[in-house]
């Protein structure tokens, strides 16, 4: 006969031992990233740009255009998500036409990175004449991480009661007045969630930026969104693969400056979120 | 004033296929407690979310008949006016998720008043008239969720009072209460009808028998039988609403 205690024990130790393999490679690359990147982390190597064929000096235009594209990304793509959002969560009705958008927004989040390269480079750079610019590669990004910040909206849009709509139509008021005063107030600690992963995928992709913005090497900032910029994803590719004997500490130190960049905006998302939720009353 | 707050006549109602109002016709009057009556799936609930349009809300909704609220048809009437004329009190105390100042401002501000003075005597006012004021005057920023379940369900009297409805529906407001707290929504609507038209939706017969001036029994989605409160309680005419109010079924 079977001992039950026995089954639990072994069942209890399998996912014991599938949650501890997620954290092990988590675990390893933080403390690969920290121990190999930090001796190469210098004031200078943050404030300088690259020098001696990106063999030496630092990484301050890469830095300046992650931060702009991230920065670009989210402008674009959080306003017209949050809207679509609203809209789907909201106002559309169950119809042929509504399933239709939300099949397309779940097919968006799992198009490869590299097709909304090419994408960018044909709508934006091409068509639009954008050329190879901050604002082509913002949009690309935007494009890219739409999806995931539709997706989360609507589900704190609709993780909001249904009673509190019913009490505030029940008072008159209308339905944008309910959705502008009780509904978004309390979804927003989901929107920023949505926003922060949104915020990682960008800052971290290097495909969609590749062929819209990314320049091999630049050695001042740029002027304006029309301009090229470099990028961390894309400088660190280029010089762990592209340049013969770069420093490990150079490429080490890039990894982790991308790293503690997402980090520290996903903080910042945090704490917003923090204060939000503060305010929650229920 | 019109002698029908409510004139009702062939009302049909279904939820996709189910038929959930058949062929009622009945008036509410001004200034009466109107008690609806009835086992679960009535319609008791919808009859009185229909008054105030609330129904409309869900997809599969139909409607057939004439609802008229005075002189006009609901159905052609601004929703948001009709909802403004017609307050309801949810069955669960239901606070937004706001301050209890807030929470009976928010009516008021979303018809347009915008001026600072006149919000705050107005709260006051309808806190005043919910019988909540003296409990809650000095903690008017706190969280609405702070208060107990009696003074949350009197909050909600309050911000219904504030917008200055016509007629206030109550959906079994007193289901999550204990007894003291029932009746002091009770002794609330007893004073409100001076003002007010009230529809009372309630399970419990014997709230109906206290408050009620007038008593709708519905089964099944029909009207069985409407009539003074006093005269259904004593001899009423169906078998049917003999056996529900002495507790035969339901």
């Amino acid at each position: 006969m079977r001992n039950p205690h026995r089954t639990q024990k072994i069942a209890f130790f399998l996912l014991l031992l599938a949650t501890l393999l997620i954290v092990v490679p988590v675990g390893l690359i933080v403390v690969i990233i920290i121990q190999k990147g930090l001796p190469g982390i210098s004031w200078q190597f943050l404030s300088d740009i690259p020098r001696q064929g990106m063999r030496a000096g630092g990484i301050f235009p890469a830095i300046v255009g992650t931060v702009y594209l991230v920065t670009g990304a989210i402008v674009f793509a959080l306003p017209i998500g949050l809207l679509a959002a609203i809209y789907l969560s909201e106002y559309s009705k169950d119809n042929f036409l509504t399933r239709l958008i939300k099949l397309a927004i779940v097919n968006l989040a799992g198009v490869p990175s590299v097709v909304y390269g090419l994408f960018g480079l044909a709508l934006f750079v091409v068509f639009f004449k954008l050329g190879a610019s901050i604002l082509a590669g913002s949009l690309t990004l935007g494009i890219m991480i739409l999806p995931i910040i539709i997706t989360s909206s609507r589900e704190a849009l609709e993780s909001v009661p249904y009673t509190f709509r019913e009490v505030s139509l029940s008072l008159g008021a209308s339905k944008w007045q309910t959705i502008r005063h009780i509904v978004l107030p309390n979804a927003i600690p989901g929107v920023l969630t949505g926003t922060i992963l949104g915020l990682g995928r960008a800052a971290g992709e290097t495909a969609p930026i590749l062929f819209t913005v990314a320049a091999f090497y630049l050695p001042f900032l740029p002027k304006s969104v029309f301009d090229q910029a470099m990028a961390l994803p894309y400088h660190l590719y280029v010089i762990s693969t592209q340049v013969p004997n770069v420093d490990e500490k150079i490429r080490y130190g890039t990894a982790f400056v991308l790293l503690a960049l997402v980090l520290f905006m996903n903080l910042v998302a945090i704490i917003i979120r923090y204060q939000f939720r503060k305010k929650k009353k229920w | 004033m019109v002698n029908a707050a409510f004139d009702i006549k062939g009302l049909n109602i279904w939820f996709g296929q189910i038929h959930a109002l058949k062929e009622v016709d009945m008036d509410i009057r001004p200034n009466e407690i109107l008690s609806i009556i009835g086992p679960s799936n009535s319609g008791k609930t919808t009859f009185l979310r229909m008054l105030n349009r609330l129904n409309d809300l869900h997809i599969n909704f139909r409607m057939k008949g004439r609802v008229m609220f005075g002189r006009s048809d609901i159905n052609k009437m601004d929703i948001e006016t009709l909802r403004r004329k017609i307050g309801m009190v949810f069955a669960l105390p239901l606070p937004l998720p706001l301050s209890i100042f807030e929470n009976v401002a928010y009516g008021v501000r979303m018809h347009g008043e915008k001026n600072k003075n006149r919000i705050a005597a107005k709260v006051e006012d309808a806190l005043k008239r919910g019988y909540l004021w003296e409990e809650v005057k000095d903690r008017l920023g706190e969280s609405a969720f702070k208060l107990s379940g009696g003074q949350q369900q009197r909050l909600c009297i309050a911000r219904t009072l504030a917008v200055e409805p016509e007629v206030i529906l109550f959906d079994e407001p007193c289901s999550g209460l204990d007894p003291i707290s029932t009746a002091k929504v009770e002794d609330a609507m007893l004073k409100l009808k001076e003002k007010y038209t009230i529809v009372l939706v309630t399970n419990n017969v014997k709230q109906a028998a206290r408050v009620g001036d007038r008593t709708a029994f519905f089964l099944s989605g029909e009207l069985i039988e409407l009539d003074k409160t006093d005269k259904m309680f004593t001899v009423p005419r169906d078998k049917r609403t003999d056996d529900y109010i002495s507790g035969k079924f339901g």
